[in-house]
């Protein structure tokens, strides 16, 4: 009786989480899809503890079970409740990481009750029996541990523990080290009397997981998070034919195919294959394009009070905001500039190019947690065509997405990416640390063009200095 | 051969289920707008969180005595329940900031 109501619980699961995906894609019910799915998932795990039967037998062992939930969800919670809004995109990351452990985990256990139950019967027909299973498993440790030793890297790329370490010959080093670990899978599933090839399998995949995540630039690493995703989804779907389980497979393969699908929007963003992403062309090109930084004449400082007043004298002001933005967390500062523009009768608007910042739509969470509102975010098209009728083009830390050398340069690593044409507009100021080129590691003619203006600083400073000289103009 | 077309027999149901499921996977996120990639990411990071359920199971089967299933199990639950819990409260602080954003201008 209790594993007919299981089933409906798992059916009801796995609805929730298609339903759940198909209303994330909707800004309008976005937040009721995830509610949504969390259900789904507590269904699926509360009908697990307490109706699961393994030949009839009851899952025991609760004390554990519900101390190993207690404490997940505590600190998966606070976690997820302190995390900064833009530490966001390293916080999922992190999660993901902890998915792919879970899943390496649990095929080490289940490889270990099958090697105890070979010692007392390794019968031809039992080994051959059980190689599917063993199969199943080492995809799910490869894949696991992949996933949680790449998302890792990912995670401490982000937030700046781990920097950017390639060494030539890399790539055939990685593609040697998975040739290895997945021979060894072949040799476990032909002998799984052999169970120290597990653990060999285990560190390879580790190792792996390092060195492919360890050459990829930052500015890519959202395309890598959302790959290791359906990596980590691919995983799961392992642990559901392990069980024979439909909800772990449905969920896992669901969010493979949706997250590879993901990634491969994301690469289209910003026009590149994901085959270059991976291979790390922006890493490459680095040395290439130093040699090339050529003498581009001066660019021009503009003071604050110049800048307060063009602006509060235009008609129209857009505000291309980027990376330097999010790493200042000058969302606030930059709204209470917006409001002060309308008050004095100026139309405000925010070009957002799919990159910027940190993760696609990352500009777009900041600015809404700063209350800025939806209409105000103009995409990529809408926004190029908006240029030609604006006054001022404010750019916060924003670079390589506005770098007309992705239209005009053949040669540059960036051409062919969409940008947000700003050179249309009238007058041009960039807020910039300092000239220090972008993630791409290149000059920006922008910057040398005559109706571009540079205002050095910290975007957040720079915002509150001009608020203040606004009130006097 | 005919050992592959009696596992394809014998798996059928589990075959169905992947074909579909990577149409469907596929069908459901294809018009997502850019704005959404973030969010999206983040609550399909939360919903492989169902590994939890694998982790459950090897937990609750693992013997007394066998003190490798047991600590590995219980680190695969919490590290699972991370996974889950982590996945959709970040997201839900995410989308949170589109929608308290939202409602006024709608009115």
């Amino acid at each position: 009786m209790g594993l007919i109501f299981l089933t409906v619980c798992y059916l009801i699961a796995s609805v929730t989480f298609i339903l759940g995906l198909k209303m994330l894609s909707n800004p309008a019910s976005a937040r009721k899809g995830n509610l949504i799915a969390a259900a789904g998932m507590l269904i699926a795990i509360i009908g697990t503890i307490f109706l699961y039967e393994d030949n009839g037998n009851r899952l025991g062992n609760y004390e554990w079970i519900f101390g190993g939930l207690l404490i997940g969800s505590v600190i998966g919670t606070l976690a997820a409740r302190k995390v900064k809004m833009t530490a966001m995109p390293e916080m999922v990351s992190l999660f993901n990481g902890m998915g792919g452990a879970c899943a390496a985990l649990i095929s080490i256990v289940e490889f270990n009750h099958i090697s105890k139950q070979l010692a007392t019967n390794n019968s031809s027909e039992y080994v051959s029996s059980i190689q599917p299973t063993v199969l199943i498993i080492v995809l799910g440790l490869i894949i696991g541990s992949v996933s949680f030793a790449g998302s890792m890297i990912a995670w401490g790329k982000l937030n700046g523990k781990v920097k950017d370490f390639s060494f030539t010959g890399q790539n055939i080093l990685n593609l040697l080290l998975l040739a290895i670990a997945l021979g060894a899978g072949v040799c476990l599933v032909i002998h799984p009397e052999n169970s120290f090839l597990l653990y060999g399998i285990l560190a390879l995949s580790l190792v792996y997981g390092v060195l492919f995540v360890m050459p990829i630039g930052g500015a890519d690493m959202p395309v890598v998070i959302s790959l290791l995703n359906s990596f980590t989804g691919v995983a799961a779907a392992c642990g559901g034919f392990l069980y024979d389980n439909k909800v772990m497979l449905t969920g896992g393969i669901l969010v493979g195919a949706a997250g590879t699908l993901l990634t491969i929007l994301m690469c289209k963003a910003m026009n590149r294959s994901l085959i270059n992403v991976l291979v790390g062309s922006f890493g490459g090109s680095k040395s290439a394009s130093a040699p090339g930084a050529k003498d581009q004449g001066h660019y021009k400082e503009i003071s604050l009070n110049d800048a307060a007043t063009i602006m509060s004298y235009a008609n129209k002001v857009m505000i291309v905001p980027g990376y330097g933005l999010a790493v200042a967390q000058a969302q606030h500062s930059c709204h209470e500039l917006e409001k002060a523009l309308n008050d004095k009768g100026v139309e405000v608007k925010y070009a957002i190019h799919p990159v910027a910042g940190r993760m696609p739509g990352h500009m777009n969470v900041l600015l809404a947690e700063a209350d800025v509102s939806y209409e105000k975010l103009q995409e990529m098209e809408q926004a190029n065509d908006e240029f030609k009728t604006t006054d001022v083009v404010l750019i916060l830390g924003a670079n390589d997405v506005v770098n007309p050398a992705a239209k005009n340069d053949s040669a540059s690593p960036i051409y062919g990416m969409p940008i947000l044409e700003v050179e249309l507009a009238k007058n041009v100021i960039v807020n910039k640390r300092s000239m220090k080129p972008g993630y791409a590691g290149i000059e920006n003619d922008l910057f040398f063009q005559p109706k571009t203006s540079m205002l050095f600083g910290d975007a957040k400073k720079v915002l509150q200095d001009l608020l203040g000289e606004m009130k006097n103009v | 051969m005919q050992n592959v077309l009696q596992w394809i027999t014998n798996n059928q149901q589990i075959i169905y289920i992947v074909i579909l499921m990577i149409f469907v996977g596929i069908e459901v996120i294809g018009r997502v707008p850019s704005v959404l990639h973030t969010p999206l990411m983040s609550g399909a990071n939360a919903i492989h969180g169902v590994v939890i359920i694998g982790a459950i199971i090897v937990m609750g089967k693992a013997e007394g005595d066998n003190y490798l299933a047991l600590i590995l199990g219980f680190l695969a639950v919490i590290l699972g329940t991370l996974n889950v819990v982590g996945g959709f409260v970040v997201t839900d602080r995410m989308l949170e900031m589109f929608k308290s954003k939202k409602k006024p201008n709608m009115n």
